[in-house]
């Protein structure tokens, strides 16, 4: 059984009923790294956000099997918890909320739904500065609210540091290598190869080739007017850079 | 205030009416006293309860809302008093003194008098000092000038049994901060009037906390009134906490005067009480004068909860920062008014008034009010209110790293609520209220 089956989905947006996913068809095996690609505007961030369960969307086809479950019936923390982990195109800043508090509440969220107990306080903070130091982040990083006043850099390297510690099953990046510099490109690439496994698939959203060179996937999909319009080997990636998304019709809204 | 004469009482004034007939030969102090308290009866006679058409009380119409009277408590039984101090204390992780007064009476055994005289702090309960001959006794059944005529703080002067009054020396430093516990213990539904003062003298400083508590289920009432001063180059903390139980109505009024360089940290706490209405009249009187004033008002249930404040600057260079945060949740119906009254000698004042609001549900209500009236030129004065939801993109941020729905809830309220216990000076006594805040976050039904 694949880890990912996504058949013919059709999402619309609830506020004005527009479609943005048209079926979409993707399976991703154990394992497995899987690019999108695709024009501004295609759909990449929805299909995102409907894996997770945004609210604000609607399913009106199609379906997603997670380890052969429905996961559209579950609610977005369940999804984590079962192993989704969506690494957000635009981080949301939580003022008031310490990063610390946070990163053990959702450690401890995780270990409750398996029937674990909470994470001893000399356990978690060895497991995040253990994490925190290969994506060289600073203490006083960790010690803010969420996300609040970081750069867009550093939010991404605190996404990454979630995924490192909640250890998922299925790691969506959403362009996670925009706004990075060419040294946090290569720290947060290596934090995700770390994490690289048999039992670990990743959907990694991005525009530029250059994080496929890091991050090598095992196929390269492109989007387009929310559908999976080409599907290949890393070379894709290559050939895209050449040649842009003109043979693919326009997303311009 | 209403100006139309009014023949027909209702039921609830005509027990009031009748209460103070049978307390007056009994109620503490000297004669002069039980003449300022018929005049405080006259007074809240002639006014009645407060309605909607009175302008300082046109959230809460007590008229509608207090529709009994419930007969005043008598003087309370130890064993109850030691139960509810225990069931309820709040703070029970900080030192400090504690003063108690149960069912609107002092007592002597569990409080920390003779431990505060020996730190040169002045102790007498409201009792006693009633009963003093000396002029100045008269002005603690005084209304607060800001408050002008107020039914409900005349009809505390009226029937006030006890309470406390501390004087804190000039230049006494006060090593701990000191409590006033207010607590109901009663099985029955019963009424309490309760009237403290605190005087920090010139260059003393003092961190008062004040306190509220009672039984769930029991439809209790009371009526507290606090008046404070901050002498010159003086320093206060205070922290009003009011974690009443759901069926009780709680109306408390407390006046500031903060003199010339000295500067006064106020915190308000509401969680809890079916009905609760906190006003205050704070007065910056000394040039440099300053104030903080915080609060968090959590509201659920079919609460309804009424927070009015006057911040007068009446002297030059003068500097007021507000924040309160409402929560309301379920049925729950808020409102809060504040308002900066900025006196023509005033000059170079610096105000700020911030309310914030979140509406939990489609059911709960709650009207912000801030509102400025300046009469100096040379002022930066500032107020804004927001009403909103709880940030549907931070739950689902929080969500999708697994936190279930209502914790992530959780967190976003204790974040919002957090931010005014920061006001407090004190970073400990901030850290023993937050408990508070979490009890309800908690506790609160949906
Ligand atoms: N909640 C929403 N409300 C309104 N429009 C939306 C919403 N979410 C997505 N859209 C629209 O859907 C379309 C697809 O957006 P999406 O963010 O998925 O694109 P994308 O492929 O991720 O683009 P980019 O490469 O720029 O990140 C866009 O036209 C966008 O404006
Ligand atoms: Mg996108």
């Amino acid at each position: 059984m694949a880890l990912l089956e996504i058949r013919n989905l059709h999402a619309r947006i609830k506020d004005d009923g527009r479609e943005i996913l048209r079926g979409v068809d993707l399976v991703i095996e154990r394992g497995q790294v899987h690019a999108v690609m695709g024009p501004n505007g295609s759909g990449k961030s929805t299909l995102a956000y409907v894996l997770a369960g945004k609210d604000g969307y609607e399913v009106t086809e199609g379906q997603v099997l997670f380890d052969g479950e429905d996961l559209l019936a579950l609610e977005p923390e369940e999804r984590a918890q079962k192993g989704v982990f969506l690494a957000f195109q635009y981080p949301v800043e939580i003022p008031g909320v310490a990063g610390m508090t946070f990163l053990k509440t959702a450690i401890n969220a995780h270990r409750r739904a398996r029937g674990e107990g909470d994470l001893s306080t000399p356990d978690f903070m060895r497991r995040v500065r253990d994490a925190s130091d290969r994506l060289q982040m600073t203490q006083d990083m960790l010690r803010r609210p969420i996300n609040t006043g970081f750069s867009g850099g550093e939010k991404k390297r605190n996404e990454i540091l979630q995924m490192t510690l909640l250890e998922p099953k299925l790691a969506i990046l959403d362009e996670t290598d925009s706004g990075l510099d060419i040294d946090a490109l290569r720290i947060v690439s290596n934090g995700v190869n770390a994490l690289r496994d048999p039992e670990r698939s990743m959907l990694v959203i991005t525009h530029y080739q250059r994080l496929l060179e890091h991050i090598v996937p095992d196929f390269v999909h492109v989007m387009s007017a929310g559908r999976v319009v080409r599907s290949g080997g890393k070379e894709l990636a290559l050939e895209l850079e050449a040649t842009g998304y003109a043979d693919y019709g326009s997303d311009a809204a | 205030m209403s100006a139309e004469p009014r023949t027909l009482k209702t039921e609830a004034e005509l027990a009031l009416a009748e209460q103070y007939r049978g307390a007056r030969a009994i109620l503490p102090g000297s004669a002069a006293v039980a003449r300022k308290r018929d005049e405080a009866f006259a007074t809240f006679e002639r006014l009645g309860l407060p309605h909607r058409r009175v302008e300082a009380w046109k959230y809460t119409d007590l008229r509608a809302l207090m529709r009994v009277a419930v007969p005043v408590a008598d003087p309370p039984n130890p064993v109850a008093v030691t139960a509810a101090l225990t069931d309820a204390d709040a703070l029970a992780g900080i030192d400090r003194y504690r003063l108690i007064v149960a069912d609107g009476h002092f007592q002597e055994s569990q409080s920390d008098r003779q431990a505060l005289l020996a730190e040169g702090v002045e102790v007498a309960t409201l009792a006693e000092f009633l009963g003093f001959d000396h002029p100045s006794v008269l002005d603690i059944l005084a209304t607060p000038p800001g408050a002008g005529e107020d039914a409900i703080i005349a009809l505390n002067a009226a029937l006030a049994t006890d309470g406390v009054v501390l004087i804190v020396p000039p230049g006494t430093i006060v090593s701990k901060p000191i409590e006033i516990v207010h607590v109901s213990t009663t099985t029955g539904a019963t009424s309490s009037y309760s009237r403290s003062a605190v005087q920090v003298g010139a260059g003393a400083s003092a961190r008062l906390v004040v306190t509220r508590t009672g039984p769930l289920g029991i439809g209790y009432q009371a009526n507290s009134v606090l008046g404070l001063s901050v002498g010159a180059g003086g320093r206060a903390t205070v922290v009003d906490i009011a974690a009443d139980g759901d069926r009780s109505q709680h109306l408390a009024s407390f006046s500031a005067r903060v003199a010339e360089g000295a500067t006064l940290d106020h915190l308000a706490l509401r969680a809890g009480a079916g009905l609760s209405r906190l006003q205050g009249y704070f007065s910056l009187e000394g040039e440099g004068a300053g104030l903080t004033a915080s609060g968090a008002n959590m509201l659920d249930a079919k609460a309804h909860g009424d927070v009015l404040l006057l911040i007068e600057h009446a002297a030059p260079a003068t500097t007021s920062r507000l924040l309160y945060r409402n929560v309301a949740k379920d049925d729950a119906v808020g409102a809060f008014e504040g308002r900066i009254l900025v006196r023509p000698v005033a000059q170079k004042t610096d105000g700020r008034m911030m309310v914030n609001t979140l509406l939990l549900s489609d059911s709960a209500e709650f009207a912000a009010k801030p509102e400025l009236e300046i009469y100096a030129d040379d002022v930066q004065c500032g107020h804004g209110a927001t009403t909103g939801q709880i940030d549907e993109t931070a739950v689902f941020y929080l969500q999708s790293r697994g936190v279930p729905r209502k914790e992530a809830e959780a967190l976003l309220l204790k974040a919002f609520l957090a931010e005014p216990l920061a006001g407090v000076g004190d970073p400990a006594l901030a850290a023993a209220v937050e408990p508070l805040v979490d009890a309800w976050l908690a506790g609160a039904p949906e």
